[in-house]
């Protein structure tokens, strides 16, 4: 099912989403990768306060090409989500509410989102050039030093994404593998 | 004898990190393209027309195929009736990564140290490989190598008794672990035989053939042909959301190898398979 949502998100709009469903993302995201994750996860655990407010927020893994002058951010496709398992569930009890990546995720992560009612959604891997149009602003908000890697705040338009994991925990990419 | 300037090495691979990075090799392009029309399932056909329209995009608005522009592999192999003139020459290659990256808006993705990651800003070092072959002239291949698909890789050692049909179980079972991670459509580049480090490498320059020129040897021939057809009955499909394009092409590479052993490399690519070739 097609689905337009805006951003932030609310426990009721997640729960309204499906394993499958394919949703056109609107308003404001986050980016974060590795080097961002381990940072904001070190800064947690120490009791300090981390530069975006993660509440009904989404966090897209995306280290971006540098933009020329013309454009608003570079290439910007999805990066495997995976390496940010570790640092996941402390986010998402956090109040993180939607995370976009590609690949699978592990169990922690999974029962953390059920728990917290979190949607993780899937970008098509290698679409970077395609995914860049739907992203209307782009600005470095944290973390500046680690180039591509800081966490920008990006306003995108129509972004597409797939629903894999929903906030039950059914998984759209076993469910393909069982059904094959 | 014949003298080649580094100057010109520099220029020819700053150009070629550029052109790998905006518009795929032809036989990739057409797999991707092709790949649209056979697909049965809906959300792979969705997933496979926006791959088509991102490589046009890529080209037309000059915006990098995809955001990870990888690590620069270069293989170089040296004629040796040439003499080279001007800076070491892993400096010079180092410089037309330096260059390419830097006036190619493409993304700086190398960190100085495995454990002290901090990035270099400049996409350097590469990883060179060199051979040193007859003749007068350099031939440059530089293949720009993401990591999405790179973590996914594997190496085997088999046992001789294994076979094809271990070398197959083999390759399965890495494309079913890297499942959606590896950004499907994939394409395999297996190296069979040699040493621990050489299967490894064939892997890599596997990857760099055309897929539309395969093996010469019939029994790889065939084994590329019978791998295509069963990892595309897995299931995993575009994006790892379901279909019949898991991979676009298998090329095998092999080389003698120990009594003892039976080496396999599986180094996966996604769609976006960067090389370019030039010849100096």
């Amino acid at each position: 099912m097609d689905q337009y949502i805006t951003t932030p998100l609310t426990t009721q709009k997640v729960e309204e989403l499906r394993a499958g469903d394919y949703v056109y993302l609107s308003g404001i995201i986050y980016t974060a990768r590795d080097a961002a994750h381990q940072r904001m996860y070190e800064t947690m655990e120490e009791g300090g306060s981390i530069p975006i407010d993660l509440k009904n927020n989404i966090i897209y893994y995306l280290g971006p090409t540098p933009e020329k002058e013309n454009q608003v951010i570079g290439s910007a496709g999805p990066t495997t989500s995976s390496r940010m398992d570790k640092y996941t569930p402390l986010l998402l009890d956090s109040g993180l509410k939607g995370m976009i990546g590609k690949g699978k995720r592990n169990q922690a992560v999974i029962d953390a989102m059920i728990k917290n009612k979190a949607v993780y959604f899937a970008a098509v891997g290698g679409a970077g050039a395609l995914l860049s149009k739907r992203i209307k602003a782009s600005k470095v908000i944290a973390y500046d030093d680690l180039g591509t890697e800081a966490i920008r705040e990006l306003f995108v338009e129509d972004f597409p994404v797939i629903v894999v994991i929903d906030s039950e925990g059914n998984n759209l990419y076993e469910i393909v593998m069982q059904s094959s | 004898m014949r003298v080649i300037r580094t100057e010109e090495i520099i220029q020819q691979i700053k150009e070629m990190c550029i052109e790998a990075n905006y518009q795929l090799a032809s036989d990739v392009e057409s797999r991707v393209r092709g790949a649209f029309l056979k697909e049965t399932s809906v959300l792979g056909r969705q997933i496979l027309g926006q791959l088509s329209e991102n490589l046009d995009i890529a080209s037309a608005d000059f915006i990098p195929i995809c955001q990870d522009t990888g690590m620069a592999i270069v293989f170089i192999k040296i004629g040796q009736n040439v003499h080279i003139e001007g800076l070491n020459l892993e400096e010079a290659i180092n410089e037309g990564i330096r260059q390419g990256y830097e006036e190619g808006y493409l993304r700086k993705s190398v960190v100085k140290d495995p454990f002290i990651r901090i990035n270099t800003k400049d996409n350097t070092p590469g990883i060179i490989h060199y051979d040193i072959v007859p003749g007068d002239q350099i031939e440059i291949t530089v293949a720009p190598k993401g990591f999405g698909s790179e973590n996914m890789s594997r190496v085997y050692m088999l046992k001789p008794s294994d076979g094809i049909e271990g070398v197959k179980q083999a390759v399965l079972e890495t494309v079913k672990l890297a499942g959606p991670n590896a950004c499907p459509p994939i394409v395999v580049g297996i190296g069979i035989g040699g040493s621990f480090e050489k299967c490894a490498l064939l892997a890599k320059k596997a990857l760099t053939r055309n897929m539309n020129q395969p093996s010469d040897q019939e029994h790889i021939r065939t084994l590329e042909e019978d791998l295509l057809f069963e990892i595309n009955e897995l299931g995993i499909g575009p994006g790892g959301l379901g279909g019949k394009t898991t991979a676009l092409g298998v090329n095998i590479e092999t080389y003698p190898t120990h009594i003892a052993g039976l080496p396999v490399a599986i180094n996966i690519c996604c769609h976006v398979n960067r090389h370019v070739t030039r010849v100096i």
